[in-house]
């Protein structure tokens, strides 16, 4: 890892060299070279992209000016109208829901939500839904299928909040019937793990016809941290369980959870909220492209065939 | 297919329980009182004086459950590759072979077709003693073959859970098992065929957040532990004392959700009861 890490700092020390090359007099001969030598760039980083450690991607998921639901929201749709509570106990800001247009069209988006500063943070708390927040979402699912507009779900959560709370309103029931309901609404769901793909918490809103993940998500039935420290017995073995738990959107796509990886602007998706929009809008609308291509029924069994099909990772024993 | 026959499996079972410490003495956790393992038998585990519930495994709950203790067994030789090849202190593989050694299973379930109160019905049963009940791809596979065996035969089903939640020695891949089983209990609930989720000590994590949580009756044994969150994870969380008796059988009928706490003693006549309700 850490050659890989020397390597990609090189590159981008000859990235920049070629920039000031770029900015310097105008000239035929060297402008070609340059888009050469910037295409040839672009595809050795897109080689070391599949080299980054889980671990480094674990902390990318998690950084703080990563894009979140909200900021997708402002730079691929229009006119989102959030929609709030459960109409049963409350509203949870760490999920939110709301219909907009994307592409002329009308579709709901849902998505867990971090806030970025302390008092941000609080409210939202830290992306962890209650009960509540998993409720909304399927309440707004419904209210898609009702009016046959499709479903495009951001994935971005430690996972479930653990409260007293969330135990007695029924945090393991609410996400359940997500799972046994997503499977069966009528219209087409795309997902993306955006950002930390934690447990329950983010399947309960994960299951759909397409799943994108973006180059630096993570998706974990426990965090690096907690596996850690229950088979290592050592929450400092975190960087080792990350890595052992196969979590990173090169190893799920090969394990057959994941359709397809979503690159991100070099540095991370944080580094630039546009750019990492710019990539993922078309993405997005060509995965729903092809959920819609299938009459209802077809899609229905296509999504269930799917999610039959993950994890066959068994034998029948000798003897 | 395999037939279990009484005498010679009820000692086997109650002999190699984990639950039971090793020697023919047991202190009940209910009651504090020591118990001679045999008294336990007849009452199926359950303490005499208390009714303290000890945990059952697979194989006894299914003759509990099914009549003349009698079930045909599907997918027993099915067992996990290690598909992350996952190693931490010591390898899963090690792990799954000592597993299979100690409960003669290849993994954590028994999924069973029997007769119930006359009537046909498929039982999965976990068995906690088998990397606590965890559930990976052959829980996941065995349990979603269960449900489709139902659909097509339109047998009832039955789930006794006993469960730490999702494998994370298999990764991802545990836990996409909640999503693949929960799509298969939709069609089982569009196919109109009952479901009975029985929640044992205890239910907690993927398990409960899945299968557990969605049968068209949702009951669990007494004193049973059962959540999302395991209590430890709460309590660092939140950073204070969990109140007595929370995540038990009992607070969960308090706070609506399940339908009801059946003894041990009573379960059978109350899933045979249910059935002929909702079999139509
Ligand atoms: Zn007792």
């Amino acid at each position: 890892m850490l050659d890989a890490e020397k390597a990609r700092h090189e590159l981008e020390a000859i990235e920049l060299k070629i920039e000031e090359l770029a900015s310097g007099p105008a000239d035929g001969a060297t402008d070609a070279q340059i888009k050469q030598l910037r295409e040839q760039i672009r595809g050795l980083q897109a080689d070391f992209a599949g080299f980054t450690s889980a671990w480094k991607r674990v902390q990318l998921a998690r950084h703080p000016q990563r894009p979140h639901t909200l900021d997708y929201v402002k730079h691929l749709f229009q006119e989102f109208t959030e929609i709030h509570g459960d109409r049963a106990f409350g509203e949870d800001p760490a999920l939110v829901a709301g219909f907009a247009r994307f592409h002329d069209e009308w579709v709901m988006v849902l998505g867990h939500q971090k806030g970025r500063d302390t008092t941000q943070k609080l409210h939202r708390n830290f992306g962890m839904p209650k009960p509540e927040g998993y409720r909304k979402a399927l309440r707004a699912m419904r209210l898609a299928a009702k009016f046959r507009r499709p479903i495009i779900s951001f994935v971005d959560t430690p996972g479930a909040y653990p409260g007293i709370g969330s135990e007695e309103r029924g945090q393991a029931e609410a996400i359940a019937k997500n799972l046994m309901e997503m499977a069966r609404l009528p219209v087409p769901i795309v997902v993306t793990i955006t950002g930390e793909g934690g447990s329950g918490g983010a399947l309960a809103i994960a299951v759909g016809d397409r799943i994108l993940m973006l180059e630096n998500a993570v998706y974990s039935v426990i965090s690096p941290e907690g596996c850690a420290s229950i088979t290592w017995r050592d929450g400092q073995k975190a960087e080792l369980a990350a890595e052992a738990l196969k979590i990173t959107a090169p190893d799920l796509i090969q394990l057959g959870i994941v359709d397809q990886m979503v690159p991100e602007p070099p540095g991370g998706a944080h580094t630039s909220h546009e750019e990492m929009a710019r990539i993922l809008g078309p993405m997005l609308h060509s995965a729903l492209n092809e959920a819609r291509r299938l009459p209802i029924a077809e899609l229905l069994e296509a999504r269930y065939q799917k999610f039959r099909r993950m994890g066959q990772f068994f034998r029948e024993a000798a003897g | 297919m395999t037939w279990f026959r009484r005498e010679k499996q009820r000692l086997r079972a109650s002999e190699s329980s984990q639950i039971l410490t090793e020697g023919l003495w047991i202190k009940c956790d209910g009651c504090r009182q020591i118990i001679w393992k045999k008294d336990l038998e007849p009452s199926w585990n359950v303490c005499g004086k208390c009714n303290h519930h000890f945990r059952l495994d697979a194989r006894t709950r299914l003759r509990l459950l099914l009549d003349d203790e009698q079930y045909t067994e599907h997918d027993a030789g099915l067992e996990s590759t290690d598909p992350l090849n996952f190693v931490d202190l010591k390898p899963y593989r090690e792990r799954l072979e000592s597993a299979q050694q100690a409960t003669e299973m290849h993994d954590a379930v028994i999924t069973a077709e029997g007769k119930m109160g006359g009537r046909p019905a498929m039982v999965c049963a976990m068995e906690y003693s088998f990397i606590g009940g965890s559930m990976g791809c052959v829980v996941g596979e065995k349990i979603t073959r269960a449900i489709e065996r139902s659909i097509a035969g339109r047998v009832p089903l039955v789930i006794v859970s006993a469960s730490g939640g999702a494998r994370m020695m298999e990764g991802t891949i545990s836990l996409i098992q909640m999503a693949k089983i929960s799509a298969a209990l939709a069609r089982l609930d569009e196919a109109r065929v009952p479901f009975i989720s029985v929640l044992t000590d205890p239910t907690t994590g993927g398990v409960t957040a899945s299968f557990a949580m969605l049968g068209d009756l949702n009951i669990a044994e007494p004193g049973a532990l059962i959540g999302f969150a395991g209590p430890r994870v709460i309590e660092q969380t939140i950073r204070q004392k969990l109140p007595a008796g929370f995540q038990r059988s009992e607070f969960l009928l308090e706070h609506g959700m399940l339908d009801a706490v059946v003894p041990r003693s009573e379960l059978k006549s109350f899933l045979i009861r249910s059935l002929g309700f909702l079999s139509s």
